[in-house]
């Protein structure tokens, strides 16, 4: 390759003719025709005009003297003075085309680096971007789509553990005060019972209790005159103590009693007020019961909470 | 001399300036770089071998920048704009290879 270059290139005046012609098609030896890119003539209609006969003829002669010379700098110098008008404007156009071509360069470089695909890019690649942009953009917004719908199962699934959650807390609340484990407040009787102790026997506070329940109440504490005082649930049992005291769950409580509960106080008053009930029957052993209606009934004292050791939950 | 301090000019100008490209003269621009680029490869080279003449220089700079974009112009006008300034591309590059490699041989005798 590099023999076959330098061949063609020390006769240059030769190949360069002929190779003019083909130049502009195709150019099947590029290396022939490079050698002086200033015989631009391929490229150029301007050149054959004039300029391009002398150019050969000059090179040539040129060529010819200086390869014989010692100094290529003084023969480069030599052969301007000839045209020394033509040299300066020559000279300062190529001055202005070189910094024409250092700017555009500059300029090129940043446009393409400032904005390397768009602005630089040409029609078709830009619908291509733009497709590709677009389809990007469905298959994001399918993307999206699954996203928020996995977003909205998961916070139904969320809501209904919520539900569940509450539901479960509003249970327990209410089995716990059913089975007194919980303090309970609301509206409710504050049924005391005096007398003596034949009267408010430990049978006619369970038919209180009884009758109560049946009138909806919902959570009861029975007290006795020192304060001391019981829950009363489903197990709770009344018995009779010696001087006249009532046992309830293992407490001793003294008389007069007081049972607080939690119900509808119209109802529960008149359960108790029926013919031949609970105030009847205590009123006729002697002793007296005084029920007051109480916007805000405390049911404060506690039940323990059994242990099971035998049943278990089905399920 | 005046050549290279010209071209390091047009460098700095083209760096303080900042100008942008028109938007019509944005597809020309890069081939007329490149043609450019070729016709300067070859004034050097012909400068190496002592055969540089001025006015072919400017003549053949400024008509290689002209047919270059005007190559790519007409392939835009008739649908094969890119496959054309490729193809002009490919040309120019291959001249400017075969003149780097002759300036390259005048440099370095390899």
């Amino acid at each position: 390759m590099s023999e076959e270059h330098r061949e063609t290139g020390t006769g240059w005046p030769r190949p360069g003719e002929p190779a003019r012609p083909s130049g502009p098609a195709g150019e099947p030896d590029p290396r022939p025709d490079a050698p002086d890119p200033d015989e631009l003539s391929p490229l150029a209609p301007v050149e054959p005009v004039e300029p391009a006969p002398d150019e050969v003829a000059e090179p040539a002669e040129r060529e010819a003297v200086p390869e014989s010379e010692p100094e290529p700098g003084a023969a480069a110098g030599a052969g301007a003075p000839s045209a020394a008008r033509r040299f300066s404007s020559a000279g300062a156009m190529i001055a202005v085309l070189l910094a024409l071509l250092g700017f555009t360069l500059v300029v090129q470089f940043k446009t393409t680096s400032t904005d390397p695909t768009l602005a630089a890019t040409r029609e078709e690649d830009l619908v291509r971007i733009s497709s590709d942009l677009d389809s990007r953009e469905r298959r994001l917004r399918q993307e999206i789509e699954l996203l928020e719908e996995s977003q909205r199962q998961l916070r139904s699934g969320e809501q209904g553990r919520q539900a569940a959650l509450e539901e479960a807390t509003r249970r327990a609340d209410e089995l716990g005060i059913l089975a007194g484990t919980l303090p309970a407040v609301g509206p409710g009787l504050e049924v005391r019972f005096s007398g003596p102790a034949k009267a408010v026997s430990s049978t006619r506070i369970l038919d209180a209790v009884q009758e109560l329940r049946g009138a909806g109440a919902e959570a009861m504490q029975i007290q006795g005159a020192d304060g001391t005082a019981a829950r009363i649930i489903a197990s709770t049992y009344f018995v009779d103590g010696a001087e006249g005291a009532l046992v309830v769950d293992g407490r001793r409580l003294t008389g007069p009693f007081t049972i607080m509960v939690i119900g509808d106080p119209a109802t529960m008053r008149t359960a108790l007020n029926i013919p031949g009930g609970v105030v009847a029957s205590v009123r006729d052993g002697g002793g007296n019961v005084t029920s007051e209606d109480r916007e805000v009934v405390e049911v404060s004292q506690l039940h323990a909470p059994i242990k099971l050791d035998h049943a278990r939950p089905v399920s | 001399m005046i050549a290279v301090l010209a071209l390091l000019a047009g460098v700095v100008l083209g760096v303080y300036l900042d100008p942008t490209v028109p938007a019509a003269l944005q597809p020309y621009l890069p081939i007329a770089v490149v043609a450019a680029l070729d016709a300067v490869f070859g004034g050097v080279r012909a400068k190496l071998d002592r055969i540089f003449d001025d006015k072919q220089f400017v003549v053949s700079f400024i008509s290689n920048v002209l047919v270059a974009a005007l190559i790519v112009y007409l392939g835009d006008q008739l649908g094969v704009g890119g496959q054309l300034s490729t193809g002009v591309v490919v040309v120019l590059g291959v001249r400017i290879f075969g003149n780097v490699a002759a300036i390259r041989r005048h440099l370095f005798r390899a």
